[in-house]
């Protein structure tokens, strides 16, 4: 089993009210020092098999198809070891 | 004329827009996600509401629905279709019409009457309003934004697809005040505001909306 992720981004120029928001809140809380933040979407997907060059253009197929609005958002596709949920778990497979 | 309103799980006009088809002079026939088959109809409307819960993007997962590859492929042919808010969103997702909406700027849910004014009136949708017209309808969205970069936004006003412009305060961001657009040829309109709540005067603002639903059988279409 191989892990690819897609992370997908709203385009510089577009407006991210709920980026605008958490950046609203962060001060409210006592941290300082933050000047911007963009929210986003992360995706990860277990893949059967090897990562080949192959199921790599798939993937951003499916990036540019589904999980990303290209009017809108950028995407960027890695692979990757580990989730955030091993990572969270401190045991990383 | 057979005016086929899709529902989508988490539709919520669907019924509201077949009472409109009904009031302006049309017959409704009720259409369904999962079945591709349009029975006949004339015209399609996508009606508003949270399709899918809105999971992932508004829109983006109707856009696969197997009533919609129908839907696309009529439009190809001319047939009249009209989105209605999450209508609209699904028709870009759908690439028949082009840009996006996005969450309001403002964050909030908003739900008013609004006042717009009607810009293209040769579409099959909006042929009994004349030119110009201001109109009061309602609005309520939360994702109401539209969206597009500089070259398509000048497009749309130089080929005179601005189908209706938001007047008063901008209610949610929208570029240039862009309310509703149209495809090149007219048969393909989406709008965020919902004329089907506005088509009796015991309930809404008024009878401004009607016209969309009474303009199908003013112009017949080729």
């Amino acid at each position: 089993m191989a892990r690819v992720v897609v992370d997908v981004m709203p385009k510089p120029e577009i407006l991210d009210p709920q980026g605008k928001a958490v950046l609203g809140a962060l001060p409210r809380l006592g941290f300082t020092g933050v000047t911007d933040v963009r929210q986003g979407k992360r995706f990860e997907l277990e893949v059967d098999g090897d990562i080949t060059d192959e199921v790599l253009a798939e993937i951003d197929k499916m990036a540019e198809g589904l999980l990303s609005n290209p009017v809108i958002e950028d995407y960027e596709v890695h692979v990757e070891a580990h989730s955030v949920a091993e990572i969270a778990q401190g045991r990383p497979s | 004329m057979k005016v086929g309103v899709v529902t989508f799980p988490g539709s919520l006009d669907d019924v509201d827009a077949r009472r409109a088809v009904k009031i302006g002079g049309n017959e409704a026939v009720a259409l369904w996600h999962g079945d591709d088959d349009l029975k006949g109809v004339d015209a399609v409307v996508l009606p508003g509401g949270f399709s899918y819960g809105d999971y992932l993007r508004c829109g983006a997962i109707s856009r696969f629905a197997p009533v919609m590859a129908s839907v696309v492929e009529a439009a190809g042919r001319g047939m009249p279709v009209l989105g209605i808010c999450n209508g609209f969103q699904i028709l870009c997702e759908s690439h028949l019409l082009p840009g996006a909406l996005i969450r309001n700027d403002h964050r909030k849910f908003v739900c008013r009457d609004q006042r717009l004014r009607i810009e293209r009136v040769d579409t099959p949708w909006t042929s009994a309003y004349p030119e110009g017209a201001e109109v009061t309808i309602v609005l309520k969205n939360g994702e109401g934004g539209f969206v597009a970069d500089e070259p398509t936004l000048d497009r749309l006003e130089g080929e005179g697809l601005v189908v209706a412009r938001y007047l008063d305060d901008n209610p949610n961001g929208s570029l240039r005040d862009i309310a509703g657009i149209s495809n090149e040829r007219g048969n393909v309109v989406g709008l965020m505001p919902h004329p089907e709540h506005a088509v009796e005067d015991l309930t809404g603002p008024g009878t401004d909306g009607l016209g969309f639903f009474t303009s199908l059988v003013e112009k017949a279409f080729a």
